[in-house]
C-alpha cells in the first residue's frame, strides 16, 4: 500500500549509530537532575562557542527583523521565496568560505546553491549526478547518514573504498582502483567519488597527496568528485586544511573538463554550531549542476528570516575573524582533554587536527577481533558505562574496535565525568581479566566453572540498572 | 564529459514551458507605482499580502518571539541546536491548534501526527515518495496547480493522470470523471496509488461541497487508494459556503473510511502570507506514513528559528482568532471589488468563495476555441495590457479561454491600476458591451478589431529560463 521506500530500511535508522541516540534519549545525562544518565558522545555538534554569537546578537539589536535603518524588512522576508536565495547572504557565505580556506580559493556567489542543511545538499547533488542504480564511491569509514542521504530516495548505490588503520586510514590509489573494479564486477556504473574533508569520523584533514590521487582518479575515470567540507571551519591544528578546489588549482586544472566535475558541499551546522537553522549549500563550477540543483532546492529552501539573520552575523568581519580563532582554540583544548583523558585509561586516538570528535582505538578491549565483539563492547559502553559513543561498524569501518567519540557537544564538567567513567570501566575490565586469568591457571575444571559463573554475574549488566 | 542524471538534464522541472513568458516579461519590466508605472503588474502570483499589519503589530508587541532581540536572545543557543526532526513540541502544538481553529474547531488535530517539510512543495514530494513507487500514478482533477507536475513527478518518477472537470457544471469533480480517469490509468498500465485534491481549489477559488467530498472518500475506499488533501488555502475561505475539510468528513457517521488512506498537506504560505519561511506540514492518519515522512523530513526541516517564531505567534489564541477573521474580511472585500469591476466591463468569472485569485472567463475573447488562440490572447494581455495573468492551459484546463488572476498580492493602488488597464483594453476592443450582475459567468459577445488580430499573429517571445511561480525573482531589499 505504501511505496517500497516507505516500507524498507534504506532510511538507515536501524543502524547502531541511531539506536545509541534512542537509548540516550530514554535516559539522558544531566549534571544535576540525572547524574547517572547516559552521556551523549555520539552527536557531532559544536557547542563550545555560542557565547560569542549570543554576545554579538546582544550588541546588534538592529538585526531584529522589524527594523533596518528604521525600515521594516520583516515583510520583505516573509514574501521572499526566490530559490536563488538572498543575494547578500550568498555574498557573505562565499566570503566566509574563502576565509576558511585562507583566501586561497575565491568563490562566485552565482555558483552557490542553498539547501536545507548538508543533508539536503548531498541528496540533491546525487539526484543531479546519478541515475537510480548507478553508484558513488565512498572511502570508509564514512558518516552513517550518507546511507540515507545518498541512497534512500535517489536509488543510487554506494560502493565503499576500503581504508585501513595501517596507514592511518589514508585514501590510496590502490584502494580507489580496487573499489572501481568491484563496482564494475557488480555491473554498477560509477558516476563519482564522495569524500569528506576534514573527515568524519576520523577528524583528519586530507593530505595533498590524497587529494591529488582523487583528482587523478576522477580525470582518468571521467567521474565527478563531491567534497563534503562541512567541517572545514573546525580545523584547529596543523597541517592546515586544503580544499579540493585548491588542489585542483595547484595543478592548473581550471580550464579543463574535471573542473566542472568538482563540487563542494558545505553547511553552517558544524563550524558555527547552528544545526537547527538548516543552512546547507552546494558549490559547483558546473552550470548544469547549479541550474538543476537550484530548481531542486525548492524542496528545501532556507528560511528567509534565517538567511537574513546570518547575513548580518557574517557581515561583521571582525566577529567572524574573532569567532574562527576562538572556536579553533577551544576545539583544540577540548580535544586534548579527551585525548589525554583516554590515554590515562590506556586508550589511544588517531592523531587528528579537525572535527568535533576523535577516532578512538579500542581494539585492545575487544574479546576478539570481530564485529560481534565490537557490538558487545559498544553495548557495554552505552548500557554499563553510560556513554553513547558510536561504533566503527556504523561508519562501515573495515576493522572492528574503532569508535567515534564526540567532545564538543558538552560542558567540561560532563567530559570529565565521561573520562572518569571510562577509567573505571577499563580498570574493572583489567581487574576482572587478571583474576580470570590467574584462577583459570590454578583451579580444577569444576571450580573454574563456578568461578566463570561468578565472574559473568559480576560483569554483566543489571537489566534494571538504567531504568530510572 | 560524463553525463549527469536524467533528472538533472531532462525537463521534469517544468520550467521550460512557454508559460514563463509572463514571468520574464514581469521580471524585465516590473510595475512600480512611482518608478515604473507602465511596468507589468504581477497577477500570476498567489500570495496573501493583505494582513501584514496585523502580523507586524503582533511582532512589535512580542519581541521575545525573535531570537535577535534582547528579550529573545536567551533562547538562541537551544534553538540553534535544535535539529530534531520531530520538530519543537510547542511548534507542533501551535500548528495543530491553528489548523483546528481554521476549521472552526469542528475537528482536533494531533500534534504528534504533524510532520515538517520544506513548504508545501517539499510536503507534496515527500508524500509522493512515501505512497508511490516510480511508474505508479496519482489522479489529479483538472484544472490543477502547475507546480504539481514538478513536485509530484520530477524526482519521484510518479505519474499524474488528470481527472477531467468541465465548466458546464462549474468544474465539479464527479464520480464518473474519477472512474473514467481510473480506467484510463489502467489502460495505460499505470497502477493508481492515490487521488490528490486541492480544497479550496487552486486555480478555481472554490471549495468542495460535502457530497463531493463524501463521494471521493467512498471512491478511494472502494479502490483502496490514498486520498491526499492539499488544504493550504483553508483559511482563505471568505464567503459562504463554509469550508469542509477531509478531516471533518472522515468523522461523519455515514462515512466508512480506512483512515490509513487519508493525508493532508498544509502550509503557512497562503493562509498567513509567509512563503519565505518555508513552513510545510504533512498530516497523516497513517502511522507508517507519519514515521516514514518524519525520517524524510530531514531533507527539508523548518528552520528552528522559524519554528520558535511560529510557535509563539500561533499559540496566541486571541491573535489567531483575530487574524482569521480579519484575513477573511480583507479577502472578501478585495474579491468583491475585483469581480464587480470586471463585471462592469463584461468580464465574468467562476463564482468563487476562497483562495487568492479568481478564475476569469475570457472564452468569448478567443479568436477560436483553441489553446493556440488562448496563448495568443495571453501574449496580448502580457505585452499590451501588461498584466501577468496565468493561462488555463498551464493548469491543464480542458477548455481554452480561462485565466487565473491573483488579487491578494498587491496594494489597493496597484489593484486599481490593473483594473483600469483591463477596462481600457476591453472597451477598446468591444463592439458591444452588456453590463453583468456581480459574479456571474460572462455570456457576452465580444469580438476583436482587425489591428488586434494582426498583433496576435506576431511571434511571441519564448523564454525558457524564468523561475516557477512560487519562486519569483523578487528583488531582495535588505
Amino acid at each position: 500500500m505504501l511505496s517500497s521506500k516507505a516500507s524498507c530500511n534504506s532510511h538507515g535508522q536501524d543502524s547502531s549509530y541511531f539506536l545509541g541516540w534512542q537509548l540516550y534519549e530514554n535516559n539522558p545525562f544531566h549534571e544535576v537532575e540525572n547524574p547517572t544518565g547516559i552521556i551523549q558522545m555520539g552527536l557531532a555538534e559544536n557547542q563550545l562557542s555560542f557565547d560569542l554569537v549570543e554576545s554579538w546578537l546582544r550588541k546588534n539589536p538592529d538585526v531584529m527583523e522589524l527594523k533596518k535603518g528604521g525600515e521594516s524588512v520583516f515583510r520583505e522576508l516573509a514574501f521572499f521565496q526566490d530559490y536563488h536565495g538572498l543575494p547578500t547572504f550568498k555574498n557573505e557565505l562565499v566570503e566566509y568560505m574563502a576565509k576558511i580556506r585562507g583566501n586561497k580559493v575565491k568563490f562566485d556567489p552565482n555558483n552557490l546553491v542553498l539547501a536545507a542543511g548538508a543533508t539536503s545538499a548531498n541528496e540533491t547533488l546525487i539526484f543531479c549526478l546519478a541515475d537510480p542504480g548507478e553508484a558513488i564511491l565512498l572511502p570508509t569509514p564514512y558518516y552513517p547518514g550518507f546511507d540515507r542521504d545518498l541512497k534512500w530516495r535517489t536509488g543510487v548505490e554506494i560502493v565503499p573504498v576500503h581504508c585501513w588503520s595501517s596507514n592511518g586510514f589514508r585514501i590510496t590509489m590502490f584502494a580507489l582502483e580496487e573499489a572501481y573494479e568491484r563496482a564494475q564486477k557488480l555491473n554498477l556504473k560509477v558516476k563519482g567519488v564522495l569524500i569528506t574533508n576534514p573527515s568524519n569520523p576520523l577528524g583528519t584533514t586530507m593530505t595533498k597527496e590524497e587529494l591529488d590521487h582523487l583528482i587523478t582518479f576522477a580525470v582518468a575515470k571521467n567521474i565527478h568528485v563531491i567534497s563534503d567540507e562541512v567541517f572545514s571551519g573546525t580545523v584547529f591544528d596543523s597541517p592546515g586544511f586544503i580544499s579540493i578546489l585548491e588542489a585542483a588549482m595547484d595543478r592548473n586544472l581550471e580550464n579543463t573538463d574535471v573542473w566542472s566535475r568538482i563540487h563542494i558541499v558545505y553547511s553552517l551546522s558544524k563550524d558555527l554550531g547552528l544545526p537547527g537553522f538548516r543552512v546547507g549549500m552546494i558549490y559547483s563550477n558546473n552550470k548544469t549542476v547549479v541550474g538543476a540543483s537550484t530548481k531542486m532546492s525548492s524542496f528545501g529552501l532556507v528560511s528567509s528570516q534565517t538567511q537574513y539573520l546570518l547575513t548580518n552575523v557574517l557581515a561583521s568581519k571582525r566577529f567572524t575573524s574573532k569567532y574562527m580563532k576562538e572556536n579553533q582554540k577551544r576545539l583544540k583544548k577540548r580535544k586534548e582533554m579527551l585525548v589525554s583523558g583516554l590515554k590515562k585509561s590506556g586508550i589511544e586516538c588517531l592523531k587528528s587536527n579537525a572535527g568535533l570528535f576523535c577516532w578512538v582505538d579500542m581494539r585492545h578491549l575487544l574479546s576478539s577481533n570481530t564485529l560481534e565483539a565490537e557490538t558487545k563492547l559498544w553495548n557495554q559502553m552505552v548500557c554499563d558505562v553510560g556513554l553513547n559513543i558510536s561504533p566503527g561498524s556504523s561508519f562501515h569501518c573495515s576493522e572492528p574496535g574503532w569508535f567515534r567519540v564526540c567532545f564538543a557537544n558538552m560542558s567540561r564538567g560532563t567530559l570529565q565525568v565521561a573520562m572518569r567513567r571510562i577509567k573505571d570501566f577499563v580498570e574493572r575490565s583489567n581487574f576482572m581479566g587478571r583474576i580470570k586469568m590467574n584462577y583459570q591457571q590454578n583451579m580444577s575444571s569444576l571450580s573454574r566453572k563456578l568461578l566463570s559463573n561468578w565472574v559473568r554475574k559480576l560483569s554483566s549488566p543489571d537489566p534494571n540498572e538504567h531504568e530510572r | 564529459m560524463v553525463a549527469m542524471s536524467k533528472i538533472a538534464t531532462g525537463n521534469g522541472h517544468g520550467e521550460n514551458s512557454p508559460y514563463f513568458d509572463g514571468w520574464k516579461a514581469y521580471e524585465t519590466n516590473p510595475f512600480h507605482p512611482t518608478e515604473r508605472p507602465e511596468g507589468v503588474i504581477q497577477m500570476g502570483l498567489a500570495e496573501n499580502q493583505l494582513c501584514f499589519n496585523l502580523i507586524k503589530n503582533w511582532l512589535i508587541k512580542h519581541p521575545e518571539a525573535s531570537l535577535c532581540t534582547p528579550q529573545g536572545v536567551n533562547k538562541f543557543k537551544e534553538t540553534a541546536l535544535f535539529q530534531d526532526y520531530h520538530g519543537m513540541p510547542e511548534f507542533r502544538q501551535a500548528v495543530a491548534k491553528f489548523m483546528g481553529k481554521v476549521r472552526g474547531d469542528r475537528v482536533k488535530f494531533d500534534p504528534d501526527r504533524i510532520v515538517m517539510s520544506g513548504g508545501a512543495t517539499g510536503a507534496h514530494e515527500m508524500v509522493a515518495f512515501c505512497l508511490a513507487d516510480p511508474g505508479e500514478a496519482f489522479l489529479v482533477p483538472t484544472p490543477y496547480y502547475p507546480g504539481f507536475d514538478r513536485d509530484l513527478k520530477w524526482r519521484t518518477g510518479v505519474e499524474l493522470v488528470p481527472v477531467n472537470c468541465e465548466s458546464y457544471n462549474n468544474f465539479k469533480i464527479t464520480r464518473n470523471a474519477l472512474e473514467a480517469a481510473y480506467v484510463k490509468a489502467q489502460e495505460a498500465n499505470l497502477r493508481v496509488k492515490g487521488l490528490l485534491i486541492t480544497n479550496p481549489s487552486n486555480p478555481l477559488g472554490t471549495i468542495l461541497d460535502r457530497d463531493t467530498l463524501k463521494s471521493m472518500v467512498r471512491f478511494i475506499n472502494d479502490k483502496n487508494i490514498h486520498l491526499i488533501g492539499d488544504e493550504i488555502y483553508a483559511a482563505t475561505v471568505f464567503m459562504e459556503p463554509e469550508f469542509v475539510s477531509i478531516s471533518e468528513i472522515i468523522e461523519e457517521e455515514d462515512v466508512e473510511c480506512n483512515r490509513d488512506l487519508i493525508h493532508i498537506v498544509y502550509s503557512l504560505s497562503k493562509d498567513m502570507g509567509f512563503p519565505g519561511f518555508r513552513v510545510g506540514i504533512v498530516y497523516s492518519y497513517n502511522d507508517s506514513v507519519v514515521s516514514c515522512a518524519r525520517k524524510m523530513s530531514s531533507f527539508g526541516l523548518v528552520s528552528s528559528q522559524t519554528q520558535h517564531l511560529i510557535a509563539s505567534m500561533l499559540s496566541d489564541g486571541e491573535f489567531v482568532d483575530n487574524f482569521i477573521t480579519e484575513n477573511k474580511e480583507l479577502l472578501f472585500k478585495r474579491h468583491k471589488y475585483f469581480t464587480w469591476s470586471l463585471s462592469q466591463v463584461g468580464i465574468g468569472c467562476l463564482k468563487g468563495n476562497s483562495g487568492l485569485f479568481i478564475w476569469m472567463d475570457l472564452r468569448k475573447l478567443l479568436k477560436e476555441k483553441t489553446f493556440a488562440a488562448e496563448m495568443e490572447l495571453w501574449r496580448v494581455i502580457i505585452n499590451e495590457v501588461k498584466l501577468n495573468v496565468s493561462p488555463g492551459s498551464s493548469f491543464h484546463c480542458e477548455e481554452p479561454g480561462w485565466f487565473r488572476v491573483c488579487f491578494a498580492n498587491m496594494d489597493d493602488h496597484t489593484m486599481k491600476v490593473a483594473l483600469l488597464r483591463i477596462r481600457t483594453f476591453v472597451l477598446k476592443n468591444n463592439e458591444a458591451m452588456v453590463p453583468l450582475k456581480l459574479c456571474r459567468p460572462s455570456s457576452l459577445k465580444l469580438s476583436l478589431s482587425r489591428s488586434l488580430s494582426r498583433r496576435m499573429e506576431s511571434p511571441g517571445i519564448m523564454s525558457p529560463h524564468s523561475p516557477l511561480p512560487q519562486s519569483p525573482l523578487v528583488r531582495a531589499r535588505t
